[in-house]
Formats: structure tokens, sequence, C-alpha cells
């Protein structure tokens, strides 16, 4: 009890104080943003007060007290539901925003939904809410069951979880608002930045904390990965958004870093958040999930050491590549273009080792679209992680930088490889999670496998045609020496590939909208009924030729045809 | 404990480590010979790259590289290289007058390309990027001039602009506020614009027109001319052709009147080089509709 009213207190004073900071701050945004503070702080104190389970929907199947004889799963619930509401939200915000590109008018005329402010809201949304949420949700799935322990420090993992939703919030409703740094992927001012840290910290402690008590022998490999992704994240996003505040109790905030350093500074970030966040983290899902919905071991030790060291040792130094022919000295720049094109192996060293984990299970690639989805995310990986090193060069990155071709190349892997992974991780999880027999729909699957496939070949195929367009309208010069084309004419030629992306956003999101139906029935219970989607089985015992005496008689009825390949039960 | 585990996998027939995880094992495959040999070859491709160009660096700069490039230097040397292709023409350019250009066509279509190009970084954000103008930007295409088409007229417009102020040789006219100032009264403003839209064959003659006419006769006619067919002089436009600079319609035509109009345009002869100047004023020329002696060119 005297337990109960500290905690609420605590939550009550964290409320008062960020309501005096909404009466005393500098700015507007920043008065918001202690506002949305002091709602939260209520709800958690609400939430503690009636110690009602709000999300009774989420863990409905689940027991209510905490059995330690099972895994810990509600922060993967949470977690798995976040994942399919953030990606909704993003995926939205990126077919408005291509569609504000071939119609300027959807910028509405306001601040609010310019494209400036929009666009940031896209990018984090996919990237750190979509992405982040299934990072850290897997991340305590896959931890529990490769240590064979349960999650360290219970309550910290649910401040985890909770904690990270706020960060999101904060972060998106400041886009919104104008605040911003106005770095590119680290775009949250100080007290955001600030929040997140602590956030991270207790992330890493509950991960570690878990590695520390396995009782597994050895570290799997996704937990390398994962461990990478945590400690890595944490070290780019103190380092880049080291800023003074102009004011304790206002938003905006000054880098600690000036010209050209910033920019270097900012670019070892972000191409470290696609290296340790985007690359990194979802193949640590990669490593878990394949060989678990494959039922095969994974192809390669030896590689996966070898190619793990490689990739975190030579993806740390490759930032440089985003500032070519800018006012960075050519011998840093250089670095970062070599640093590069030596990552294409061990970048690929992930890709071999979960296309061959399927050898001996090929015919799954027919039958299963789970693991359907995983090659294709695993092929999305291989183009785009080929495709990285090959824009790095300078010659290709003359051609190649600020135009639409890089969007391509960033939509090929992040449709591609993290979105395909994370619907397929998903997809395994939810009967697990939910303690259900099966899938609601694995027709579904397949629907939402084709869609997304169809909508990521439009994409890229639109951005690359686009941007190397582009790229050579720019540089056209004619046969007297002068450009050929204004950069209006080039916006105007590019117009039908806008709408061809477009088109290509729209498919993607209507295959996430299926799964979002498909994880909620599973989710509520349901079990489609429909035809099984290999219909013409195949049974080894009765494709052979009878044998000689046999034929005399009325031959046997062969066995029946297979039953559908169902999802295995969940183990647990 | 953990060898105990290892076997022969069943399809691949290769060994398994002898870990396992939640169900999963590892084989024991060696590293594909090709992915390590790839490998190989991009560290030594990245070593080699690093001797031949800047790379590593020391304690006051960095290693400057076998084949001394850098990207100053290949930028220079591009520019330089652009800038010799292009001289012997822009020195001919610059040695003849503009009126002048259009007697030497070889040299006059070189004026228009290098006009065109200086066209679409500084002339379209008004004029448009087909110099089509828009409402108060002249369209360019037509032979409808306000100033004069032919190359000494659009030249001195380009060098000097339009109502620069305090500049004495800029086109200079200023069309009388006459709602504004008084000078009309609002029902002799509308009889005006019903005379204005009579000329332009926009409206039948009527009793309205006909007081209008009257009145432009006393007000309007010192500069556009008694049939309303404007006057370079004063750049004072043909009321009669159906072009309009602002629009011809009632609510346009009463707004003009009433508060006047006087859009402005830079003199781009403080602002570019008189080469750049005469090679504007040449690809406006080329456009369609200049004067004189008409020039073909191949028009985009």
């Amino acid at each position: 009890m005297e337990q109960l009213v500290l905690k609420s207190g605590g939550w009550l004073l964290v409320a008062v104080i960020a309501v005096i900071a909404v009466a005393a701050s500098a700015d507007f945004g920043f008065s918001v943003h202690m506002a949305i503070v002091a709602i939260a702080a209520l709800l958690a104190m609400t939430a503690g007060l009636q110690k009602a389970n709000y999300f009774a929907f989420a863990t409905a199947a689940a027991p209510r007290k905490a059995d330690h004889s099972r895994y810990d799963d509600d922060p993967v619930r949470w977690g798995v539901i976040a994942t399919l509401f953030w990606g909704a939200a993003g995926f939205l915000a990126g077919l408005y925003i291509a569609l504000q590109l071939a119609y300027p008018a959807l910028n509405l005329g306001l601040e609010y939904t310019s494209f400036g402010r929009l666009r940031p809201l896209h990018t984090s949304a996919v990237i750190f809410a979509f992405g982040g949420n299934a990072l850290i949700a897997t991340s305590f799935y896959v931890v529990q069951r490769t240590c064979r322990a349960r999650l360290a420090f219970p309550t910290l993992a649910r401040f985890v979880f909770w904690g990270y939703q706020l960060f999101i919030v904060l972060a998106a409703t400041g886009y919104l608002l104008g605040i911003t740094e106005g770095r590119e992927y680290a775009e949250p001012e100080w007290y955001v930045d600030l929040w997140l840290t602590v956030v991270w910290v207790a992330y890493a402690a509950v991960f570690v904390g878990t590695i520390v008590k396995r009782r597994e022998p050895h570290i799997y490999v996704a937990n390398w990965f994962y461990l990478s992704f945590i400690l890595t994240i944490a070290m780019l996003h103190l380092v880049n958004n080291l800023s003074m505040p102009v004011s304790l109790l206002g938003s905006k905030s000054y880098s600690a870093f000036a010209g050209v350093q910033d920019a270097l500074t900012q670019w070892w970030y972000g191409h470290n958040a696609v290296g340790f966040f985007l690359t990194a983290g979802f193949l640590a899902m990669m490593y878990y999930f394949v060989p678990k919905q494959a039922e095969r071991p994974v192809y390669s030790y030896r590689l996966s050491i070898i190619h793990f060291w490689s990739l975190i040792f030579l993806y740390i130094w490759a930032g440089p590549h985003h500032l070519h022919y800018t006012a960075l000295p050519d011998w840093a720049q250089t670095l970062g273009m070599v640093f590069s094109v030596m990552l294409w192996m061990p970048s690929w060293g992930g890709m071999i080792n979960g296309l061959m984990t399927l050898n001996g299970a090929w015919d799954k690639v027919r039958t299963d679209p789970i693991i359907r989805m995983m090659v294709m995310a695993l092929a999305f990986y291989g183009m785009a992680t080929f495709e990285g090193p090959m824009l790095s060069v300078k010659a290709v990155n003359s051609l190649s930088h600020y135009t639409d071709w890089t969007i391509g190349h960033v939509h090929a892997g992040a449709l591609g490889w993290n979105g395909m992974i994370t619907f397929a991780a998903i997809y395994y999880l939810a009967p697990r999670l939910w303690n259900r027999q099966r899938l609601y729909s694995l027709r579904m699957v397949n629907w939402h496998f084709w869609l997304a496939t169809l909508g990521i070949v439009l994409y890229a195929a639109a951005m690359w045609t686009a941007g190397i367009m582009q790229g050579l309208m720019w540089r056209e010069y004619g046969a007297d020496g002068y450009l050929v084309y204004s950069f209006a004419e080039v916006v105007q030629a590019m117009h039908p590939m806008y709408l061809i992306r477009a088109a290509g956003g729209l498919l993607y999101l209507a295959g996430f909208l299926i799964m979002i139906w498909n994880i909620a029935q599973t989710i509520r219970g349901n079990l489609r009924q429909e035809k099984p989607l290999s219909d013409a089985p195949f049974n080894p015992d009765a494709d052979r030729p009878l044998p000689a005496q046999a034929a005399e008689q009325p031959a046997p009825l062969p066995v029946p045809a297979n039953e559908p390949v169902a999802q295995p039960i969940a183990a647990e | 404990m953990a060898d105990d585990k290892k076997r022969i996998d069943h399809p691949t027939g290769t060994e398994t480590v002898g870990h396992e995880w939640d169900g999963i094992e590892e084989l024991n495959t060696p590293l594909p010979r090709w992915w390590l040999w790839t490998f190989y070859i991009t560290i030594a491709w990245g070593l080699a790259y690093t001797i031949f160009y800047p790379a590593w660096p020391m304690i006051r700069s960095a290693t400057a590289g076998t084949l001394g490039w850098s990207s100053q230097g290949q930028l220079e040397g591009e520019l330089k290289a652009a800038e010799a292709q292009r001289a012997p023409v822009l020195r001919a350019i610059a040695a003849t007058p503009a009126e002048h250009l259009t007697g030497n066509p070889q040299l006059f279509q070189a004026a228009v390309e290098g006009g065109r190009a200086a066209f679409r970084v500084n002339c379209v954000q008004c004029h448009g990027s087909g110099a089509t103008g828009s409402k108060g930007y002249p369209n360019l295409n037509d032979d409808d001039w306000l100033w004069g088409g032919d190359m000494g007229a659009i030249h001195h417009t380009l060098v000097d602009g339009v109502r620069n102020p305090d500049h004495e040789a800029t086109r200079m006219s200023l069309m009388p506020a006459f709602g504004r100032d008084g000078i009309l009264q609002p029902d002799q403003i509308q009889s005006l614009v019903a005379y204005v839209r009579t000329i332009s064959h926009q409206r039948k003659p009527d009793a309205m027109a006909l007081q209008g006419r009257d009145l432009f006769a006393a007000n309007c006619a010192a500069c556009h001319g008694p049939d309303g067919k404007g006057n370079r002089q004063f750049g004072a436009p043909n009321l009669t052709d159906g072009i309009w600079l602002y629009g011809g319609d009632e609510a346009t035509l009463t707004e003009t009147i009433t508060n006047s109009r006087a859009g402005v345009m830079p003199r781009w002869g403080e602002k570019l080089d008189p080469v750049t100047v005469k090679m504007l004023a040449a690809y406006v020329y080329s456009l369609g509709g200049g004067e004189a002696k008409k020039v073909q060119t191949a028009s985009r």
C-alpha cells in the first residue's frame, strides 16, 4: 500500500512539474510537449491506482499473474501491437507525402501539413516507431528463448516499452509543430533526446541483464547482433545529439559541432543508424526467425562470426560517403568510400547465411508464404547492400547524389528488407504469443506478400528511373557547353514516376492493412476456414509403382493426401 | 557438454557445431570461397585506392595520393576546359554590338544557346520556363512588345530594366491611378472599361461604351494612342489585340484603371556580365517575336 502511495505520488509530482513547465515555457512547442508529459504521468498514475489491466485485449490469453515458469511476454505482445499501429501511421504518412510530391496542393497551405514537416514524421515513424518497436519486441522474445531465461528487470522492461512510446509521441508531435534539430533521422530536440537516453539505458540493462542470467553456455548469434545494435545506437545517439539548449524551458538547442564537422558527425550517425538499426538489428531478427520458421540449422557458424565482426568494424567508418564532393576533405571522402566498398561482402554474409539456411527446406518457399517473405526480405537485403557500396563509389555518386535514386535505394532496403522480415517475424510470433493454433489466415499472408512485393517493385523501379533520369538531366550539357535543362523541367519530367511511386506505396499499405486484419483476428482467436495454399499435396508413400503381386488384388487406397501444411503450434 | 550434440545434418551432409538454442542448431560450413575471395579483393582494392588518392590522415595533413588528384583540382580543370571551349565564341559576341548580332547567323545561334542557359537560371522565375509569362509578367514568345522587339530595344530593356528607381536609363512610365487619385469617378471608370472591352472586341458598342470613348480620348489616348494601339515609347500596351498583361475581364480592367499597374524588372546590366546580357537578348529575340530582321533558329 505504501509503495502504491509513493509511486502515485511520484507520478503526480512529475505531472505537477510538467504543468509548471507548461506555464513557464519559452515557446509554444515546449508547452505542448510538457502538457503531453503531464498527461502521460497522470495516465501512469491512474493506471497504477486502479491496478487495471488496460491491455486485457492484448494479454487476454496470457495468465494475469506473473507465471515464472513461462517467459515474460507481455512487453512483446504490446510491442507487436505498437509495431502494427505505428507501421500503419508511418506508411500512410509516406503515401501522403509521395502524393504531395506529385500534387503540391496536398500541402494544404498549412505549416503542419507541409512536406517539410510530414517527411521526418514519415521517416521516423517507419524507422524508429515501426522498426524500433519491432526490434525491441523481437529482442525481448528472442533473448529469453535463446538464453532460456526470463527477462531481467521485468518492471524496467515495461518502462522501456511505455517510455519508448512517449518518445515516439514527443518526436512525432514535435515534427508537426516544427520543433527540430534539423539533423536527418535525429530531429528530436534536446529534452526528447535526454528522455530517449534514459529509455535506451533501461533497454540495454534489460537486454544485457537477461544475457547475464542466461542458462545456455553460449550466446546465440542473434543476440550478438541485438547487442551491437543496442550499444552502437546508444553511442551514436549520445554523440550526434550533443547540443546546448537555448533555455531549459524552451525547445531550441544548438549543436556542439559546427560546419563540416557537424555534417560529418551527423552522417557518421545517419549512416550507422542504417548500419546498426536497420541492418544489425534486423539481421538479429533474421538469425532467429528464419531458422525457426524453416526448421533448419543456420547455414554456417563460421560465416556468422566473420561477417558479424567484419560488418560492425567496417560499417562505422562508412558515413563520409554521404558527403562526397562537399566541403569534407578529400581524404575523409576516400576513406568513406573504400570502407563502404569493403562492406559489401560482410553485408552479404548475412544474406548467404539466411538464404542457405533453407538448404533442405527450399520446398517451403512454395508452400509457406512466411518463408517466402523471408526469402524476399533477404533478396532485397542483398540487392540493397550491393547497391549501397556501388552508390558510395564517387563516380556513381556524382550522378546519384541528391537524386531519387537514393530514395529508391533506401526503400528497397526499408520496404523490402526491414518491412518484409518484420512482417514474417510478426506472422511467426502472433499465434505463439496469443497461444493460437495457427494464424487466422495463411492465404491473407500470401496476399500480403504479393501486394507488398508488387508495391516494392513499382516503387523501386520508378525511383531508379526517376533518379537516373534526374541525375542525367541535371548534368546534361549541349554542344555549346551550356546546361540543357532547367530545374523545373526536371521536376516536370519526374511527375509520372512520382505517380508510379505513389501507386507502389498504396499497394504496400494495402498489404499491410490486410496483415493488421489478419493479426487482429488471430489475437481474437478466430481461424479462417479456407482452402489450403498448396492444393496439389504430394504424398511420397503413394508415389511409387505397385508391387507385382499386388496388381492382381484391388489396389490399396493411397494414403489420404497430406493435411495442409499447418503452422507449427506454439511450443510453450 | 556442447560437443556431445554434434551430429551430421541429414539433407546437407554437414556437421553441426554442437550448440543448440531453442531448437536452433548451426552447421559448421566453411566460408564460401567466392565470398572470401571477393572480400579479399575489395580489401586489396581499397588499400590500393588509398595509395593513389588522398586518404590517410597524418599529424598535419593527410596523404595526398600518388595521382595528385583533388576534388578542387578536378573542378578547376573542368571549369577551365569549359571556359576554353566557350572563349572564342564569347569573345566574338563581346566584340559585336547587340544590333549587329543578327547579321551573323552562326554567332547569333551561339548567342541564343548561351542565352537559353542564362534564361533558365535568371528569368524563368517570373517569365516561366517556356518564357510564356504569367499575370503581370509578359509572354516573350509573341510579337506583342511593350518596349520594342528589335535587338537594340530588347537589349536596352534587359540592361536597364523596367521602372528601376533612381536609375536614369531605366524603362520608365507610370499610368495614373485614375480611381485612387480621384481623377475619375467609379461610374466613369465603368464606362472606360466598357469602351476598352469594345475596342478589344469583347463587347458590342453601346451607350456606355460611347461615353467611355470620350473619356478615353481625354485621359488615355496620350499614351495608348487615339485608337488604343499603344505606344512603345511609354511602354503603353496595345489594348486592341486581345493580349493582356494583367487581364482583359471587367474586374481586372477596373482594378488596373483604378489603382494603376507598375511592374518592374531588374536591370540585368548590373547583375550579369555584358556578354550574358547580350546572349539573353538574342535568346528572347529568337523566341518568335523578334522584329526587323527575322532569324531562323531551332526552337525548342
